[in-house]
């Protein structure tokens, strides 16, 4: 096995994890389930197709791709925050409005059922191994990011706060549910760029493409325990896991089935605390009566 | 009224004037045209009963709810409905009961949250801990600014409260019940940084429900009933009972227990008479105890030994008061005695038999009855109807061979149980969370009381009830006491427990410091063992 | 009607109503820019579901499968526990119950075999269900996330022993049931011809109703419902916490186990991969709309399996997909009205006088 193209495989399929997992981060870290990111990265995709169809352009998707991310995290924000929803149910519901959204959409502006036409991307110089995306770039460095802004800013201090004790931010004054609100939107727009990758790295919308992407994040943010750095390197052990598998379809030592598992499976483990147990967000879910 | 607005001092003195404040919540009208008028540079008590409204005036003060109706003014501008961030900015600072402060943060981080010092963009964490540190020297306040919240102990975070409002520039102080969960020591020094603060230009407003503090501490007195503020007092020149008689509308009635001893000693037949029971008494020397509890050990959440050691018993036709400062255990030894809280070690016995060992309902059925201290989180199910509610705990009593309930039998008991126990509406059907708060506690008392048993733990049994209820409540325990019941009764109101109880103990740090006859106690010994400024090993 | 009833039927009818009307009002929405008449396209959707048999015969298919999943989410819910576990759980029951007609003997008496395969789909979904239900009560793990995360590592598992070991070679399915199949509406009522609705719908019906036993009638049930309620409350009421969660854990996963029969012993008389299709998801909006009520949750399958099968319907005009949006708006509509119902109407009710 070469260990560049095994290297840069893992890569390629870590981006979109990473985009969602950061995104489900902030919005959990800010006390909101984020049960969404899957329907998140189905509408960035959709609209990023939309965007850099119409445009040629694949920046203009790039834009179009987060917009949708934004409109549905908005839904989700408005839904948990405003009319106090239960966020799992939206969660779900989110996922089932982006798969109905994109598949009606899909057929009223390219009259087909299963994909779109081939649209522009980044990049393609077979040389550069896909690092001629400035996506994958963008990718990268999200986590660290996000960590900066989490750890290092007021803004990130009030984040965590909110998670933790929302009475105690709105007794200093902080408006917690502009916080969330903020959070989520930010959630939203982070994983649509996932979507947004996979599209535009393969040059086409196609019928719920993410693919259960969207619930790899989830359990990268649960198995990094709800830290971006930690969250990161997980969607990295994963997409290795998956990158090793498609690798070794020849020698059949392991079932894909198996491999497809132990991203839930290391989930599950840690949250029943076998190893350092995962603690969420004391906030996280509850809404005020 | 011994005290009128105008004689306390020239308007423009005022640091607060709040005047016909309303606030309504759902059903409850916690405040019905309060008012409250606080000098600057005093300390001003803010006292009354649980339940009377004093909470809910600070939060409107402090911005965190709007008044229905009514208006405020600070410092001599009119700032009604304002905003938390308005009244931060305004100098006002609450120290609220339940700490407001989020544990995985540290201390400098929870102080300057909303206010943090920045360097660019970046929070700059290293100005916070200094300011923090600088701020805890000037005021004597200690606390280590770079430790997370979660391992402070209770008194560390409560500086920490006090700090965040000192950070944001506060002159005037609303510190609600902040000595409830403090010890003496603590309480000590709390009353000199207050002092300090007052002393530096400050306005102080304690809301407690403790008169010994309000005699101890303040210069004013504002007392509110049932949301309404009833009368203002200068501390100097106040009795305690002169305070207490305005917080409960009426004479504190203490008079009771003499009657309801005679009821009592009639029953166990004459020759054995309670009223005389030494101080020292042995459980052991007691085959007759209804109870019997040894040794008892109970670890709390925190690792520590939350009930130390608790020895006692009761007989039949006794009832064993426990008075103490809240958080001394109480709660702890009694969701232990009923089954809800492992022991670490002791024993328990009723009537003779052995039910260490035994689980919630076991012990129920070796005759064990309890009104849990809190009725909407333990006592009922609040969307339950009342019939239902009846039967919670004994649903299998009221259940077929097959685990079918009996519907038949459950509404007849609910219909017995509803006129015997005056609850109104006189409604099955409806859920528990639709009635009064009196009218719940009368439903728990209802399923606890109305059937056989032998042992009865009542805990805080009229907290938060009307004077109608608490008197109904009070002559059901002395009944129950007459037919030979054993009770174990918590309080946190001490009059309660004196009016009463047979036997009084102490309870202070998870240990009885002191158990006596009723007929030896009053509310000044006893608030001696209460603060552990006095203990003695009880037997 | 006592005060009390009608103020839980109010609580309960209030956010499907508005939910149906939004629904209703995307859908015209959606529908113009389709450019159709929305009345056009709503009479088409009657007319393919309950306005023949055969539309009729596949609602009822469809709602049956649907019954079982909402039941089972809605007992859980019922019990504080909220599980996403249903789709794993009706797949497993829908193997395990192919597994066990493949073994029988066809010589066996149906009034053995049928109940023997109901049986093991039950169990199939109860361990299933177990599984998050003995590491929320061993481990305190939250049952959400892990129902969510065994969803995969379940259908996983459950591809690979089909795709390496039992499937039909160039399919994704088991070779047929020998025995235990359950007879088709349209062998008693020839108009149900070609639809897959099957005597399964009877078994859903009868659940139902005995989970409304359960619920309501049984000592189990009271005990349950506390510990949904107020889990304090029931423990001073003398009730097992872990235990009565641990219980409905494993209740819930077997209803939603037996709700493969449907497809399995009904319809194809095979396991095929992917064949809960997304059934155990939609069992939540079934448990949603239908208040965790069992009649709530027949009349919700009812409603759901009606939109589903109208996408076909009306497919010559609008896409398909359509339904799916509206489901989704259903879901949120109904998820954000029932907490802000609730608050308005507790608020208008005036407090019951001392």
């Amino acid at each position: 096995m070469n260990p560049i193209s095994f290297l840069t495989q893992t890569l390629r399929i870590a981006i979109p994890y990473l985009f969602a997992a950061s995104g489900g981060v902030i919005a959990e870290r800010a006390g909101i389930i984020s049960l969404s990111l899957e329907g998140y990265m189905l509408t960035g995709a959709f609209a990023a197709t939309l965007g850099a169809h119409y445009s040629g352009s694949p920046w203009i998707g790039v834009l179009t791709g987060i917009f949708g991310g934004l409109v549905f995290g908005l839904i989700q924000a408005v839904a948990s925050i405003r009319y106090r929803a239960n966020q799992v149910v939206v969660g779900i519901a989110i996922n089932l409005l982006a798969i109905g959204v994109t598949r009606f959409f899909l057929k009223l502006a390219f009259a087909s059922s299963s994909n779109s036409p081939r649209i522009p991307g980044f990049g393609g110089n077979q040389a550069w191994h896909g690092f001629d995306n400035p996506l994958l770039w963008l990718g990268l460095i999200v986590a660290p990011v996000l960590a900066f802004i989490l750890y290092r800013t007021p803004f990130g201090l009030r984040v965590r706060a909110v998670g933790e004790h929302p009475d105690a931010a709105e007794s200093l004054g902080i408006k917690a549910s502009r916080i969330q609100y903020i959070s989520v939107a930010l959630s939203g727009m982070l994983a649509a760029l996932g979507g947004v990758f996979l599209a535009l790295d393969q040059h086409q919308f196609t019928d719920q493409m993410t693919a259960g992407r969207g619930f790899i994040a989830v359990a990268a943010v649960i198995f990094g325990r709800w830290d971006p750095v930690r969250a990161a390197l997980a969607c990295l052990l994963f997409a290795a896991a998956e990158t090793l598998q498609i690798q070794l379809q020849g020698n059949q030592f392991i079932p894909s089935q198996f491999i497809e598992m132990i991203p839930y499976l290391l989930t599950i483990i840690a949250l029943a605390g076998v190893v350092g147990r995962a603690v969420p967000p004391a906030a996280l879910g509850k809404t005020a009566e | 009224m011994t005290g009128s607005p105008t004689t306390m001092g020239e308007r423009a003195d005022y640091a607060i004037r709040m005047t016909g404040i309303e606030k309504t919540f759902g059903a409850v009208r916690a405040n019905r045209g309060a008012s409250l008028e606080v000098r600057a540079g005093e300390i001003h008590a803010l006292v009354g009963e649980n339940g009377a409204g004093k909470s809910t005036l600070m939060k409107i003060l402090g911005g965190l709810q709007a008044p229905d109706a009514g208006t405020m003014e600070v410092n001599g501008k009119d700032v009604t409905g304002w905003s938390t961030r308005d009244a931060i900015a305004a100098g006002i600072g609450v120290v609220h009961q339940h700490f407001m402060l989020v544990p995985t943060l540290t201390v400098a981080e929870n102080i300057v949250l909303g206010m943090e010092p920045v360097k660019g963009i970046r929070f700059d964490y290293a100005t916070a801990v200094a300011n923090v540190e600088k701020l805890s020297r000037e005021t004597g306040l200690a606390v280590p600014a770079d430790r997370k919240v979660a391992e402070l102990s209770v008194g560390e975070a409560q500086r920490v409260e006090i700090l965040k409002t000192l950070y944001r520039g506060a002159r005037i102080l609303i510190l609600d019940e902040p000595t409830a969960v403090l010890s003496p020591p603590e309480v000590r020094e709390l009353w000199t940084v207050l002092r300090r603060l007052r002393d530096g230009g400050g306005t102080i407003v304690l809301i407690t429900h403790r008169l010994d503090e309000v005699v101890e501490i303040s210069e004013t007195i504002t007392v509110m009933r049932a949301g309404q503020t009833v009368d203002r007092l200068t501390t100097a020149g106040t009795t305690p009972a002169q305070i207490a008689k305005a917080m409960v509308g009426r004479e504190v009635a203490l008079t009771s227990r003499d009657e309801a001893s005679a009821v009592g000693a009639v029953y166990a037949g004459g020759d054995d008479d309670r009223s005389d029971v030494e101080p020292g008494f042995h459980p052991s020397d007691d085959m007759t105890s209804a109870i019997r509890v040894a040794d008892l050990v109970v670890i709390g959440s925190l690792k520590t030994r939350v009930v130390d050691g608790v020895t006692f018993s009761i007989r039949p036709g006794e009832i064993l008061g426990i008075a103490g400062v809240e958080g001394n255990g109480q709660t702890e030894l009694i969701e232990a005695l009923a089954g809800l809280r492992p022991l670490e070690s002791g024993t328990i016995r009723i009537n003779g038999h052995d039910v260490t060992r035994e689980n919630v309902l076991e012990r129920r059925q070796a005759g064990l009855s309890h009104i849990p201290e809190d009725r909407h989180q333990r006592g009922l199910i609040l969307d339950y109807s009342i019939s239902d509610n009846l039967v919670l705990g004994r649903q299998t009593e009221f259940s077929s061979g097959r685990g079918l309930l009996n519907g038949t039998r459950i509404r007849e008991n609910a219909k017995a149980q509803i006129a015997e126990f005056d609850v109104r509406p006189p409604d099955a059907d409806i859920a528990a969370r639709n009635l009064s708060g009196g009218n719940q506690q009368k439903v728990v008392i209802a399923r606890e009381m109305g059937q056989n048993f032998g042992v009865l733990l009542a805990s805080q049994p009229t907290r938060g009830v009307d004077v109608g209820a608490i008197e109904f409540i009070h002559t059901r325990l002395r009944e129950a006491r007459a037919a030979g019941k054993a009770i174990l009764l918590v309080s946190a109101e001490l009059k309660e427990v004196l009016a009463l109880a047979d036997r009084v103990a102490v309870m202070y740090r998870g240990k009885f410091s002191k158990i006596m006859p009723a007929s030896e106690a009053s509310e000044e010994s006893l608030g001696e063992y209460m603060t552990g400024s006095k203990t003695e090993s009880a037997a | 009607m006592s005060a009390r009833f009608r103020e839980q039927l109010e609580e309960a009818l209030f956010p499907p109503l508005v939910a149906l009307l939004v629904a209703l009002i995307c859908g015209d929405l959606l529908i113009m820019s389709y450019g159709q008449s929305p009345s056009t396209v709503y009479r088409l959707l009657l007319e393919g579901t309950w306005g023949n048999a055969y539309g009729f015969g596949q609602v009822l298919y469809k709602a049956t499968t649907l019954i079982f999943t909402g039941l089972s989410v809605s007992f859980a819910i019922r019990a504080g526990l909220f599980s996403v576990g249903a789709e794993s759980q009706l797949a497993a029951g829908g193997f395990v119950a192919a597994l066990v007609g493949m073994g029988l003997s066809p010589r066996m008496p149906w009034i053995l075999a049928i109940p023997i395969c109901m049986l093991a789909a039950a169990i199939g979904g109860g361990i299933v269900g177990g599984i998050p239900g003995w590491l929320k009560v061993k481990y305190g793990a939250h049952e959400v996330i892990v129902t969510i995360m065994l969803n995969f590592v379940v259908l996983a598992l459950l591809n690979y022993i089909v795709a390496a070991k039992i499937h039909v070679p160039e399919t994704l399915h088991t070779p047929e049931i020998r025995h235990g199949g359950i007879a088709r509406l349209d062998s008693f009522i020839p108009a149900f011809h070609g639809s897959a609705a099957n005597l399964s719908i009877l078994i859903a019906l009868l659940t139902a109703a005995v989970v409304w036993v359960y619920l309501f009638k049984t000592k189990r049930g009271f005990e349950l419902r506390a510990v949904g309620l107020q889990p304090d409350a029931a423990e001073y009421g003398g009730v097992s916490v872990g235990g009565i969660w641990m219980r409905a854990m494993i209740l819930s996963g077997a209803v939603a186990g037996l709700g493969g029969i449907n497809y399995v012993l009904g319809y194809k008389q095979y396991y095929e991969e992917g064949f809960a299709g997304g059934a155990g998801f939609l069992g939540i909006a079934v448990a949603l709309v239908g208040r965790n009520h069992p009649l709530g949750v027949v009349l919700a399958a009812l409603f759901f399996a009606t939109l589903s099968q109208g996408g076909l319907a009306i497919h010559a005009f609008v896409p398909k997909q359509m339904v799916e949006v509206l489901q989704g708006v259903v879901i949120l509509a109904v998820a954000m009205s029932v907490p802000e119902v609730r608050r308005a109407l507790r608020q208008a009710r005036k407090p019951v006088a001392a």
